[in-house]
């Protein structure tokens, strides 16, 4: 018999995993077995220790906490709203359920039998183990941490869970401090007492100035460097590292990643400068998540072999995935990501020194050219990279160029394993043109913006956008003042390269169609690359570059400082940001989609919405385009 | 047989009639968490009590705070009346895909399934009266069970200051707007019952949260 419930049941629940990896069929017969309750806010739907249901939920409307209940503390770990999973133990073990389920607001859930569910996604693969999955990622169990992490490896997108990053950061209100004039004793004393690992110096205001957690005393202390009586000023950590209060898991995260750190300091505005207000720990950012960056990067660094590299790189994909699916605002995305491409050079670079027979005769500088150097690298693209060694005397400079071109060697081929294509115009630091001394670099960049042509514009907008990924700081900074005094003395490299940024026209051909490649392989296709992002791309680095502004190699943070510079200009920068942004996130959902770059989109697997979306972006490249000829009056340059 | 239904005794009466009587000799549950509640709706060709037909009855039951899916009912009543103005609205055709009942079958269904619960509906004496005239073409007695009106209890459970403003007729729509409920099924017979029934549900949180709920309150005096 009809029942229309039913339909709409499974019309509901086919837009949510996994049910969204079930037929039809299926799901209609699973939406018969559905349970629909109402609940008032407050109302419970089971608690920790309550005997398993024999369903588990699916959130409707509303909102559904899950907290921790430890006699009257009640620590929520996750909100879950319309569309995700809940109450998963059964699924797992018949253990009584570990947390309490209560309603945020008015809400009504879906109850899904779990005997009927199984046996209709028995042979189901990516159900169970996204089911799995969830599981673990909603129980924030610290002592599951390890496991958690091998789940990952099959990790399939949940709603819920990385919604958390951008809730707000949960940190210890009532901080253990010690004054200035404390001995280390006092403070150890302090620390035993209330059976913590850190304690923040604060001085008279209340303001912190250092922190001391266990390993400084056990570096410091128990190796007998200092006297136990010692003051707390000779081995407290200074200054700390301070968040704003209301932050947000994922910025706390990204701040201790950075800066290799497992404290943060939070203060009322932010800064050393204010009252300290709480401590984030390190081990508050992973109670809160499940699976997350942290775990990937500590891995790579902890790695010994390419290949266990590569699976952490993969790790990143999806979770590149995951993020993208849950709208995770893409300049997140973007630094992440960024964060385990570094650290997957890095430790590239790390592994092969080790396997060269003698270590590096000077000090070298790993750079990462192209979008790795703009940090824009979201899936595996090709290797664009570049070594800079320390000058050398003339004999001595074909010896230490062999040797840093041998370990480069060793390097991209590690690299070409983890995933990154060989650049196919080999600019890579294993081509010696690519692997040069400080002196010969800068005379290269000189040549390039004093005698500019066609091949030195070219190959600006990879070289122009480098950063160092490894080594030596020194000479690189040394090569970007005298690359930015060059640039100070002409203004015909501009005109080059912003020409350049012009040469390819709004991607909308006269009756606003999209302009299809015309032939080759990619026939019919969009090139997403080199028509949307390129022009936005090279927009922003000649700006950019013409204002002199250092350090900013992003192409969106490029538009954002440029809003900034250029308050008269200030929408379109932002526009301009934004679009790359969105472009950028386009590309990226295309390429997992096929598994490729993304670069050339067939726009008949396109929505209307979606096409529209780029439509929009592509509004601001013009006015840019616009911009660029005006500045650099382009008009009488030929 | 219309004449002379006054004078049948219990005997003449069919089974399911009085299996359906019967249901009501069990104790009366007092208390709102226990009672079965079913929500029903009711479509039907137009408004006219005497010449109007049903074209479809859905109805959801529950006891609690949870409806079970399969538990619902939904019949689509065979025709013999037919307007084809109100197939706008619910779109039910004279001869459709759908798989049809007798009207004689639908009572027998519906009866069995609401036995002596609390009915639900919107403008319940709308539905009431239409469902009484169908029993009363195959001689049979009136509903016994007692109703709630949700247009009613809505009424109710606004508070005293805003009872001035409050409008004489609300319509399900006006329901589902002013209580926040998402109107994915209406004008299917057991969509709106299965609205109606969470219509009814939030209105009773509503009014418990003052703590005056006492069973005869929900019932329209």
């Amino acid at each position: 018999m009809k029942n229309s419930i039913a339909e709409r049941v499974s019309d509901f629940l086919k837009d949510y995993p996994p049910f969204n990896k079930l037929t039809n069929k299926t799901l209609l017969k699973i939406a018969i077995e559905v349970t629909i309750t109402y609940l008032e806010k407050g109302d419970t739907i089971f608690k920790k220790d309550d005997v398993c249901h024999d369903s588990f939920y699916v959130v409707r409307d509303g909102a559904i906490n899950l907290y921790y209940s430890n006699e009257d503390v009640k620590e929520i770990t996750n909100i879950h709203d319309t569309g995700d999973l809940f109450g998963l133990r059964p699924l797992i073990n018949k253990e009584p359920y570990k947390l309490t389920a209560t309603a945020n607001e008015e809400s009504i859930v879906y109850g899904i039998p779990i005997e009927v569910f199984q046996s209709l996604t028995d042979k189901n693969n990516k159900v169970q183990k996204y089911l799995i999955t969830a599981f673990a990622s909603n129980a924030f169990d610290p002592y599951t941490e390890e496991e958690a992490g091998k789940i990952f490896v099959d990790y399939l997108p949940s709603t819920s869970q990385d919604i958390v990053n951008f809730q707000t950061a949960n940190y210890t209100k009532s901080p253990i401090t010690c004054t200035t004039t404390s001995t280390l004793q006092a403070a150890a004393k302090k620390m035993s007492d209330h059976k913590i690992g850190c304690i923040v110096v604060v001085d008279n205001e209340k303001k912190p100035v250092g922190i001391i957690t266990n390993s400084d005393i056990k570096n410091k202390i128990a190796t007998g460097l200092f006297p136990i009586e010692t003051p707390v000023t000779n081995i407290m950590s200074s200054p700390v590292m301070t968040g704003k209060k209301g932050l947000t898991i994922a910025h706390g995260q990204l701040q201790m990643i950075k800066h290799s750190i497992g404290h943060l300091c939070i203060t009322k505005d932010g800064t050393v400068n204010s009252k300290l207000v709480g401590v984030l720990t390190h081990h508050d950012v992973l109670v809160n998540l499940g699976n997350n960056p942290t775990v990937i990067l500590k891995e790579i660094k902890r790695t010994k072999r390419t290949k266990k590299l590569r699976e952490a790189r993969l790790k990143g994909n999806t979770l590149l995935r995951s993020y993208l699916e849950q709208n995770i605002p893409i300049s997140h995305i973007i630094n992440v990501i960024s964060e385990i491409n570094d650290a997957v050079t890095i430790r590239a670079i790390e592994l092969a020194l080790k396997k060269m027979p003698t270590a590096p005769p000077v000090a070298f500088s790993w750079l990462a050219l192209g979008s790795q150097g703009r940090n824009e690298q979201l899936l595996f693209t090709d290797q664009d990279n570049a070594l800079v060694f320390e000058d050398v005397p003339e004999n001595k400079y074909e010896e230490t160029q062999t040797y840093f071109l041998e370990l480069a060697k060793l390097v991209t081929a590690s690299l070409n394993k983890i995933g990154f294509e060989y650049c196919e115009a080999d600019m890579m630091a294993s081509n010696p043109e690519w692997c040069k001394s400080l002196t010969e670099w800068k005379n290269q960049f000189k040549s390039w913006i004093l005698k500019p042509d066609e091949k030195a514009v070219l190959l600006s907008s990879i070289f122009f956008d480098y950063n160092r990924v490894y080594g030596n700081k020194e000479l690189v900074d040394d090569l970007t003042d005298t690359i930015y005094t060059t640039l100070a003395e002409t203004d015909i490299f501009y005109k080059f390269l912003a020409r350049d940024a012009t040469k390819s026209p709004s991607p909308l051909g006269f009756f606003k169609q999209f302009l299809v490649e015309k032939n080759g392989e990619q026939k019919e296709l969009f090139n997403i690359k080199n028509r949307a992002l390129m022009p936005l791309i090279d927009a922003a680095r000649v700006l950019i570059l013409s204002k002199q502004i250092r350090g900013v190699n992003n192409t969106s943070e490029r538009f954002e400082k440029l809003a900034e510079l250029e308050p008269n200009n200030k929408e379109l920068h932002e526009s301009c940001s934004y679009a790359f942004k969105a472009l950028s996130k386009f590309k990226t959902k295309q390429g997992l989609l096929r598994n490729n770059s993304g670069k050339f989109i067939d726009l008949e697997t396109l929505t209307k919405e979606e096409k529209l979306k780029l439509r929009r972006c592509f509004k601001p490249i013009q006015e840019i385009q616009d911009i660029l000829k005006i500045r650099f009056d382009l008009k009488n340059f030929i | 047989m219309i004449f002379n239904w006054f004078r049948k005794n219990k005997k003449e009466y069919p089974d399911f009639w009085i299996d359906y009587l019967d249901s009501f000799k069990a104790p009366k549950k007092d208390k709102v968490d226990t009672t079965r509640f079913v929500a029903f709706d009711t479509e039907t060709t137009g408004f006219d009590k005497k010449n109007d037909r049903i074209l479809s009855i859905g109805a959801v039951s529950f006891v609690g705070k949870s409806i079970q899916v399969k538990e619902s009912l939904e019949l689509y009543l065979e025709q013999e009346v037919f307007n084809p103005e109100s197939v706008k609205i619910h779109g039910i055709m004279k001869k459709g895909s759908l798989e049809k009942v007798t009207e004689l079958e639908a009572i027998k269904l519906f009866l069995a399934y609401i036995k002596d619960a609390v009915l639900i509906a919107h403008h319940a004496y709308f539905d009431k009266t239409m469902v009484n005239e169908m029993l009363l073409r195959h001689g049979l007695g009136k509903l016994k069970n007692e109703f709630v009106d949700t247009g009613y209890l809505f009424n109710k459970s606004k508070h005293i200051i805003y009872r001035e403003s409050l409008k004489e007729h609300y319509t399900l729509d006006d329901l589902c707007k002013e209580l926040n409920v998402p109107k994915v099924d209406r004008h299917t017979a057991n969509g709106d019952a299965l609205i109606t029934a969470i219509i009814f549900l939030k209105i009773l949180s509503r009014l418990d949260k003052r703590k005056s709920l006492e069973w005869d309150y929900l019932l329209k005096a």
